[in-house]
């Protein structure tokens, strides 16, 4: 159907295929987090008032590392893309390795933010938690449950673009096929972007 | 289908640069306001922004606006879809 250029070296291949079907793949992943965003929605507009009390009991300064943070990630991935298309390995493999060492600094964070809220008595079902308002413990279940999936989703990443990386290394990601690392970048950017609504919705309720 | 025969789209490094110290400018902005008490308005403001930046991710970092004219076609029916599952669902939440 569509022949680019990089269709050339392999007859078998179709690029614009495999970047649809990831595509395809992340309207999923949206439809999975937009329920749940439509759940913290409804929920907020009927608690409004518990829903904001709980959030001042987030850590912005966190938050806000955590979106530079996750926003340098992404910047760094889109670069190993074009370092890759200019035949510059060792530059694109850098450039992942930088967005790895970031993924890695968010999950730090997450945990140093989790624990602090654990030590606290605020986890799921935990006794202090049940003696707050019904807003409140649905704020910090949502909290959880969507921060969570958010987090296994930068693990996700982290093992993806890690194997990225080695096919780079191997050669089996070059300038003539880099589908992988394109499509591998655009689920890094879907992380990204799910934590661009979360931010403000959960860290910056004031 | 009209990009058959354009050469791949290479992103310079420099618009990569830009579009992220916009997105930083954007955080920045965001936090801030955030700070102000504007009651109703800041979570109107914060999506607004978080809007704006996910369209800078989505048509620059996500290649979306160098793409084919279907991967286009795709995104807007998904995006259509969550809207209208979010407004069914608050016109039933609105009217019980």
């Amino acid at each position: 159907m569509i022949h680019n250029e990089n269709s050339n070296t392999h007859s078998h291949r179709d690029d614009t295929g495999a970047k649809m079907g990831m595509w395809l793949f992340l309207f999923t992943e949206v439809l999975l987090f937009g329920g749940m965003f439509l759940v913290y929605a409804v929920y907020r507009f009927q608690n409004q008032a518990q829903f904001h009390l709980a959030g001042m009991e987030l850590n912005t300064t966190v938050g806000t590392i955590n979106t530079i943070i996750l926003l340098t990630s992404s910047l760094t991935v889109a670069l190993a893309i074009t370092a890759i298309q200019k035949n510059n390995k060792f530059l694109s493999m850098l450039f992942l390795s930088i967005t790895l060492v970031f993924a890695i600094m968010f999950m730090v964070n997450k945990y140093f933010e989790w624990s602090t809220k654990i030590s606290h008595g605020i986890y799921p079902g935990s006794e202090e938690l049940l003696k707050k308002q019904n807003g409140e413990i649905l704020f910090f279940g949502l909290y959880y449950v969507m921060t969570g999936l958010h987090g296994l989703h930068v693990i996700v990443g982290v093992v993806l673009l890690s194997i990225m990386m080695l096919l780079i290394y191997k050669d089996k990601i070059n300038i003539d096929s880099y589908v992988k690392l394109e499509n591998s970048g655009l689920y890094w950017h879907l992380v990204d972007l799910i934590w661009i609504f979360l931010f403000p919705l959960f860290y910056l309720i004031q | 289908m009209e990009n058959a025969n354009k050469k791949t789209h290479i992103t310079p490094y420099t618009t990569y640069l830009i579009v992220w110290i916009a997105l930083l400018a954007f955080t920045s902005i965001t936090v801030s306001v955030a700070g102000i008490s504007l009651g109703n308005y800041t979570l109107v403001i914060a999506l607004f922004i978080a809007a704006i930046k996910s369209a800078l991710v989505i048509n620059i970092f996500m290649h979306i606006k160098f793409e084919e004219k279907i991967f286009k076609v795709f995104l807007a029916l998904s995006g259509m879809t969550l809207l209208i599952i979010f407004i069914l669902t608050f016109t039933d939440f609105s009217f019980r």
